[in-house]
């Protein structure tokens, strides 16, 4: 059954260098409401750009040159995220889409308590919240976290690397979104924190529902985590299936490289020739 | 015969507030030339600590290091010597470079300061080197580290810590900031040239899929104790150690994953219908 959350369609983003750029040609798919997106694809293929083109975060030189995005949103309206004003913008940033950044264990401010960062949010958000929901509301987003209320006074540097990305997925679910976008969430964290934060990541979509564009080059990690893959390069998505019929059926000969491109945990020796 | 030897090396570190942290315990290991060790554990284990006493940046607090049985100087020409035979490649091509330097210098320094050859043959040297690690000498021996692309600078890298004509080689994630595509590509390098070159080869890492295809035998750290020692495809496919088998659970392994997905719990990954 079909439940769309966000249409894209014949997107396009050019960087208007010389000579300029297409750094995503005309692409055209649609994210259902709480499914796991993966976008993988090296460096320079544009899945970043695309993510972030689509909330229109980019800043010259880029420039969406086609195409339309929809943002479907649970109330019943349809919204056109490339009509909006900026005020409108404003608004529908981080309420309806949020975003966990590539490097977000560095992102977070380092004079500022990660509580008053988080009050942050609801301040510019939700400017009705009297100073006592606010700090209630940053206590059950530590809570739901597993960062634990009582760290609310902590600085970023006084917490381990895993709790900060916590902190950062916190800031993420604050509002609620029924989009959250994350780039690269655990490139940075070792393999036992890298699971216990997917692990969380998967709970936290089951019990709130919202969708995640996730974006990695790390693809065994995107095969367990999503639902359905995209595979970009150059710009284009060259093949979009379930997590499942990409790794078992790969059609792209792209795809097929990339999946023959790391080593197996447990699979056949022989891909390092030694 | 072993030509690094670690005898139950201990480093305490005093931390001010949390007293005495014991980085490694007690930790004993021999690496033979033309044998690669790979070194995992997760963040804080102990395995960057290794890494500061084999290259003398920290001393032991008990327990010796040893190269063909000589205990390694701790100044003067000895360390120079010493150093000469172990070099390092690290995680960050695009920190690990200078900036301000062509690839010519990068690979000159040592030949120069090691007086590998003479002053007349290091042109020639550099050559051999880039080529040695698949460069094309003419593209590259001119270029600052910018101009060229991660993988291209790990193998500068590579390049310049062979130059020394070492007989170990301490590879720090060298290929985890590297694109997956490209990973490969370089571990072969490395193997290739471990292989022809007779290197002794210590991998750090936490990724296991690549220690395993990598290396001889694996070491596993954990809390600065050795907790498993042997042949890298027991070690990984048959954990006796629970420490171990944790990190090997989390450790992302499609095959794994898709072949429980086939039986019940199937929905429980999927969490929506696409």
């Amino acid at each position: 059954m079909s439940d769309p959350l966000l249409t894209v369609r014949d997107f396009s983003v050019v960087y208007d260098v010389d000579p300029p750029v297409a750094a995503v040609k005309n692409v055209t798919l649609e994210l259902q409401r709480g499914e796991i997106l993966g976008l993988a694809g090296e460096s320079g293929c544009g899945k970043t750009t695309l993510a972030y083109g689509i909330q229109r975060l980019l800043k010259a030189p880029a420039v969406i040159t086609s195409g339309s995005v929809v943002f479907h949103d649970a109330s019943g309206d349809d919204i056109d995220i490339n009509g909006l004003d900026a005020e409108q913008m404003l608004a529908f940033r981080w309420d309806k889409i949020s975003m966990v950044f590539q490097g977000a264990m560095n992102a977070l401010n380092p004079v500022a308590t990660i509580g008053s960062q988080l009050a942050d949010v609801f301040e510019v958000h939700r400017p009705a919240m009297s100073r006592a929901e606010r700090r209630d509301a940053v206590a059950e987003l530590l809570e739901i976290v597993k960062v634990g209320a009582q760290r609310a006074r902590s600085f970023p540097h006084e917490l381990s690397g895993g709790m900060r990305q916590r902190v950062m997925i916190a800031m993420a679910l604050a509002l609620r979104p029924q989009l959250m976008v994350m780039d690269e969430p655990t490139t940075a964290l070792d393999v036992l924190v890298q699971r216990e934060i997917l692990r969380q990541i998967s709970q936290l979509r089951r019990e709130f529902g919202f969708s995640v564009i996730f974006i990695t080059h790390d693809l065994p990690l995107l095969l367990e985590i999503s639902d359905r893959i995209a595979i970009m390069r150059e710009g284009e998505i060259v093949e979009l299936d379930s997590a499942e019929r990409i790794w078992r059926d790969p059609q792209d000969d792209y795809t097929k490289t990339l999946l023959s491109s790391f080593p197996r945990l447990t699979g056949e020796r022989g891909v390092v020739l030694r | 015969m072993s030509i690094l030897e670690f005898d139950h090396v201990t480093k305490v570190y005093s931390v001010r507030g949390a007293g005495q942290i014991k980085a490694l315990d007690d930790v004993s290991f021999t690496l033979e030339s033309g044998q690669t060790i790979g070194l995992v554990g997760q963040s804080g284990s102990g395995k960057s600590t290794i890494a500061k006493i084999l290259t003398q940046l920290e001393v032991p607090s008990s327990g010796e290091v040893r190269l063909d049985g000589r205990p390694i100087p701790r100044r003067g020409a000895g360390l120079r010597r010493y150093r000469q035979q172990l070099r390092m490649v690290f995680q960050d091509p695009f920190a690990s470079l200078n900036p301000y330097h062509s690839i010519r210098y990068h690979i000159e320094r040592p030949l120069r300061l090691d007086a590998v050859v003479p002053k007349s043959e290091s042109e020639a040297e550099v050559r051999r080197l880039l080529e040695r690690v698949r460069l094309d000498p003419d593209a590259v021996i001119d270029r600052r580290p910018h101009e060229l692309s991660g993988g291209q600078r790990q193998r500068v890298a590579i390049a310049r810590a062979l130059a020394s004509r070492p007989r170990l080689l301490v590879a720090d994630e060298p290929v985890s900031m590297l694109d997956v595509s490209i990973r490969l590509g370089v571990l072969n390098l490395l193997a290739d040239l471990q292989r022809e070159e007779g290197l002794g080869v210590l991998y750090i890492t936490h990724d296991l899929a690549t220690a395993r295809h990598f290396s001889d035998e694996i070491m596993v750290l954990n809390q600065g104790r050795v907790v498993e020692r042997g042949p890298a495809d027991d070690v990984i496919l048959r954990p006796q150690d629970p420490y171990t088998r944790e990190l090997r659970a989390a450790s992302p392994d499609p095959e794994k994953h898709f072949a429980a997905a086939s039986g019940p719990g199937r929905t429980e990954t999927l969490g929506v219908s696409l």
